[in-house]
């Protein structure tokens, strides 16, 4: 678990080429596989669609067309070019909503996985570096989080703070953070002992120093793996807390919350639901490639020599 | 054996002091003090106020508090529902059956069809057959399963009519609940027909849920098994002339189970959450419905209770699954 090259001492070199050399080495592996490339042109194609939803959405997500509501996509009889996924109860544009629930899923997606990995891998490290009864009290902690299924603990957090997005997403970090956790503290007392980190406290280093700049680079890898696959699931948890009324609310148009809105109108417009389900699970699919192509080209077990 | 099995108890124990604690400040963290929290909108004279706290131990310092609820769950009292006035311990005993029994089948169907598809996958390996198969768990293991529900719903329910919208038993038949296993109780009950009905309502239900972990297993059992068919005994296995059935069924199965198995134990803990959203989607009388209810209702007592008893029931399948890991391997006993 180490980094993706075999760097001699990467306290003494850690020159702009050999970062080059990484970067190009990390590049060769993942290429090789076609599918974690797709995974990833669709993620960007998807995080653009978000940025730039102002443009590219065909009408406003709340505008409602009343004297047009549940037309079916442009394809289907009675379908309209100008609603070209159709149309909910309120005549508000689906594709447009789609569109503009993607800068909702993406932002919880991010916002999950950078508070559970900062305060996963912080605690980790902090476990790991120090040991003794500080150790023991993190680590029980995080067992008593992952007793509880996560979606199961998100509910009993949001039902405490609130149902809204904010909370959804501060409820799944929370229970996403032991994963965290335990993969930085194992890496830690991996890395503990090595040459390199004797070295640099030798040399005087102090504990923070010790352990975010000697130590923290060189567990990245598997922390890296764990944040992609964190991202995917997150966007499901959210979707579903949305589903379930505990997470984003109505007219907000997060996928999850779509969904729920538009159930009752799921057998006469079967549109409303159908295509915001294929946005969650094409996301998530892309993501979950690309997790998978990074997790074989950072695994030096896996790599041919 | 016993040495292994104390061992793990064990190390059980701080965790369940650990959900015991969550539980009981689950109710203390509600915004104001409990009482106003139980009474709600209809709100109480001070004297009352001053009263109920007394009863309830909340005018106590907080740690003879903690110590009192310990106590009572130590018990088995886990408090009393606000909604039906019932002990929380009795509503969920009543309910767990249903989603045992949608959790079974769930796990069935993904083991039945996983492991022969990982396996089919394995021997395959870089196969259009490999290949598809594992498009599919990817596909599979990236489902909105909320959403699954509903497509399934839309097509063998709706335009199919192939199988009933929600419940578990139609309302035609009258069967008396005797274990709670809904496939168990109308066999044993002299209604015509009615083990077929409660089969059809259950087809559904399971396949959601079960999607995630077959993908899963589908996954593991392959990788698991391109490790083993690597390995020496496989090699000497083939050379002796054995058989390529014999080879894969008996010599590298067997091995592969063992990682099999963790990854069966593991997928408790994401059953019972999809349990949560599989049975709001088919209306499945279980204990994922009950709590997504109580949440609702502001049912709190239940919510805590509910809390901890799934916490526990994920402990000791996880207890039993490490107890079975131990039997099929047993140089991890030592």
């Amino acid at each position: 678990m180490t980094t993706t090259t075999a760097t001699p001492s990467p306290a003494a070199t850690t020159s702009q080429s050999v970062r080059q050399q990484q970067w190009r080495e990390f590049w060769f592996y993942f290429s090789a596989s076609k599918t974690a490339v797709a995974g990833l042109v669709f993620l960007i194609g998807v995080i653009l669609v978000a940025l730039f939803a102002d443009f590219i959405s065909p009408h406003l997500p709340a505008e409602q067309y009343r004297e047009f509501a549940e037309i079916p996509p442009a394809w289907m009889e009675g379908g309209q070019m100008r609603f070209f996924l159709g149309t909910d109860y309120a005549g508000r544009d689906m594709l447009s909503r789609i569109i503009h629930g993607a800068r909702l899923s993406l932002l919880a997606g991010c916002i999950v996985v950078l508070l559970s990995a900062s305060i996963g891998i912080f605690l980790g490290l902090v476990a790991g570096f120090k040991g003794g009864w500080v150790e023991t009290i993190i680590m029980r902690v995080m067992d008593t989080i992952m007793a509880v299924p996560g979606l199961l603990m998100a509910l009993v957090l949001v039902a405490l703070l609130g149902p809204g997005l904010l909370n959804a997403m501060v409820a799944i970090a929370i229970t996403y953070t032991p994963s965290f956790v335990r993969l930085a503290r194992a890496s830690t007392i991996n890395e503990m002992n090595r040459d390199y980190v004797t070295a640099s406290r030798v040399a005087g280093a102090g504990p923070l120093r010790l352990m975010f700049i000697s130590i923290l680079p060189n567990c990245m890898a598997p922390l890296i793996v764990q944040g992609t696959l964190s991202f995917s699931t997150a966007i499901l948890d959210t979707a579903a807390l949305g589903f379930l009324g505990m997470g984003a609310q109505a007219p907000l148009p997060e996928w999850g919350t779509l969904i729920a809105e538009n159930r009752d109108l799921m057998l006469s417009a079967p549109w409303t639901v159908t295509f915001p389900g294929i946005a969650i699970l094409l996301a998530v699919l892309a993501i979950n490639l690309m997790g998978d192509g990074l997790r074989d080209a950072l695994d030096p077990k896996l790599k041919r020599s | 054996m016993f040495k292994f099995l104390f061992k793990r108890l064990l190390v059980l124990v701080p965790v369940f002091f650990g959900v015991t604690l969550v539980a009981f400040g689950f109710i203390r963290a509600l915004p104001g003090d409990p009482v106003e929290v139980l009474a709600g909108e209809r709100g109480v004279t001070p004297e009352r106020h001053a009263e109920l706290m007394a009863q309830l131990g909340f005018d106590k310092p907080m740690w003879q508090q903690y110590l009192s609820y310990v106590g009572d769950v130590l018990q088995g009292d886990l408090g009393t529902s606000l909604i039906t006035n019932r002990p929380v311990v009795e509503e969920f005993f009543e309910l767990f059956p249903a989603t045992a029994e949608l959790g079974l089948c769930a796990i069935l169907f993904a083991i039945l069809l996983g492991i022969p598809a990982g396996i089919i996958a394995a021997v395959k390996r870089g196969s259009f057959v490999d290949q598809g198969i594992m498009s599919l768990s990817l596909v599979g293991y990236s489902m909105p399963i909320f959403w699954w529900g509903l497509l399934l719903i839309i097509l063998f329910s709706n335009t199919l009519n192939l199988t009933p919208v929600s419940g578990r038993l139609s309302f035609l038949f009258d069967v008396e609940p005797v274990t709670g296993f809904m496939l168990v109780d109308t066999l044993l009950s002299d209604e015509e027909g009615s083990f077929w009905n409660a089969l059809h309502h259950l087809v559904l239900p399971s396949v959601v849920l079960g999607t995630i972990p077959l993908a899963v297993i589908a996954r593991q059992t392959r990788s698991a098994m391109l490790e083993v068919l690597s390995e020496d005994y496989v090699r000497t296995a083939k050379a002796k002339g054995l058989s390529p059935v014999r080879v894969i069924a008996v010599h590298a199965l067997r091995n592969a189970m063992i990682t099999v198995i963790t990854v069966i134990g593991l997928q408790v803990a994401v059953l019972l959450a999809g349990a949560i959203l599989t049975e709001t989607i088919f209306g499945w009388p279980g204990i994922g419905k009950w709590i997504i209810f109580s949440v609702f209702s502001r049912d709190y007592f239940a919510v805590q209770g509910g809390l901890l008893l799934i916490a526990v029931s994920v402990m000791a399948v996880n207890l039993i699954v490490d107890l079975l890991y131990g039997l099929i391997n047993p140089r991890i006993l030592h």
